[in-house]
């Protein structure tokens, strides 16, 4: 049962990296980014109310206490995070770089425009 | 008659560039250094020698300063051939001219230099044995032949120079390279070339440490 929601996790965390790093648009990767946070304030604000719910939840994973599947959990949001942010460092790397070439070409006399002349 | 442009990219080569650039102008007359945002005064050195000067504001990285330059290259509209070259005098200038004018004699799109094609060069086992790993590694995933993928001599034409697009800007860019040419399927040469190992290229070129480096970014496959 244990080895099941170690699939379950590890595919969970393999689709939604790639889904994420995929590039799509900005606006669907804001989309997954909140439902995802809407999904842990909904789980979070139910866990205060009902202390027992995390662990009869996990109990059905075969996980023996609640916590370890908040565990389980914050390995896959940290997976997600480590992947959304690489793609976003990219992102910013390739920006930079452009912007930075853009200004050394332009700064940089052209000697066949005189020779042309 | 075509334009070739000699592309070098440099940072903090202060202390080597500008007799490399004395050495190829009487061959070449267009050689552009890209200034990587040293620290020392290259870009002075480099310019007051005889070659254009391109300064990206802040450091980039080499994969990026090589684009820059090839960027930088493709403005001029009589452009034959472009050859990349390292700061450090590691290459030699007639390996450098034969290179261009098999591009310029329209035998390839890309004429790729290789030290594993004659026994001139002098290298360490432990370094050819890296080497050859890594040329071995990027024969497996790309199919091409090339024995010596982490040479920084190539000499290629306009049509590949706006076809390679490097975003890679560290080290990885020399595997993002041939990946592009695998994608791009050009006319391929390689050409036996000379390194020159000398005190100051062994201080400062790819140490044996940067060799895991590279090896782990093309295993890892290369990002």
């Amino acid at each position: 049962m244990k080895i099941l929601i170690q699939v379950i996790l590890i595919l969970s965390v393999i689709i939604i990296s790639l889904a994420l790093m995929r590039g799509g648009s900005n606006a669907r990767h804001l989309a997954i980014r909140r439902l995802l946070l809407g999904f842990f304030a909904i789980v979070a604000a139910l866990s205060i109310f009902f202390p027992n719910l995390l662990t009869k939840v996990a109990g059905w994973f075969g996980i023996g206490r609640g916590t370890d599947l908040v565990l389980y959990g914050v390995v896959v949001m940290l997976l997600v995070f480590i992947a959304t942010t690489y793609q976003r460092y990219r992102a910013m790397e390739i920006s930079v770089t452009k912007l930075a070439r853009r200004i050394a070409i332009d700064e940089t006399p052209k000697p066949w425009e005189v020779e042309g002349r | 008659m075509k334009r070739t442009w000699i592309v070098i990219p440099m940072y903090n080569e202060g202390t080597v560039v500008g007799d490399v650039v004395r050495s190829l102008q009487p061959t070449f007359g267009h050689v552009v250094c890209v200034d990587d945002g040293s620290s020392d005064d290259s870009a002075a050195i480099a310019a007051a020698a005889g070659a254009v000067v391109v300064s990206h504001p802040i450091n980039l990285g080499q994969g990026a300063a090589l684009q820059t330059g090839i960027e930088y290259a493709l403005q001029d509209p009589e452009l034959g051939c472009i050859v990349t070259f390292d700061a450090d005098g590691q290459h030699r200038v007639v390996d450098a001219r034969d290179m261009a004018n098999r591009v310029l004699a329209d035998e390839a799109d890309i004429v790729l230099g290789s030290r594993f094609l004659d026994d001139r060069t002098q290298l360490s086992r432990m370094k050819r044995l890296v080497l050859k790993t890594a040329a071995f590694q990027s024969k497996l995933s790309t199919g091409l032949d090339l024995t010596d993928a982490h040479n920084g001599l190539r000499a290629f034409n306009p049509y590949v120079a706006r076809n390679i697009k490097l975003t890679q800007n560290r080290m990885a860019h020399a595997s993002e390279l041939v990946n592009r040419l695998a994608d791009l399927k050009p006319r391929y040469l390689e050409h036996p070339v000379e390194i020159i190992y000398t005190d100051y290229s062994k201080a400062k070129g790819q140490s044996l440490l940067n060799a895991v480096n590279i090896l782990v970014e093309l295993f890892m496959g290369q990002r």
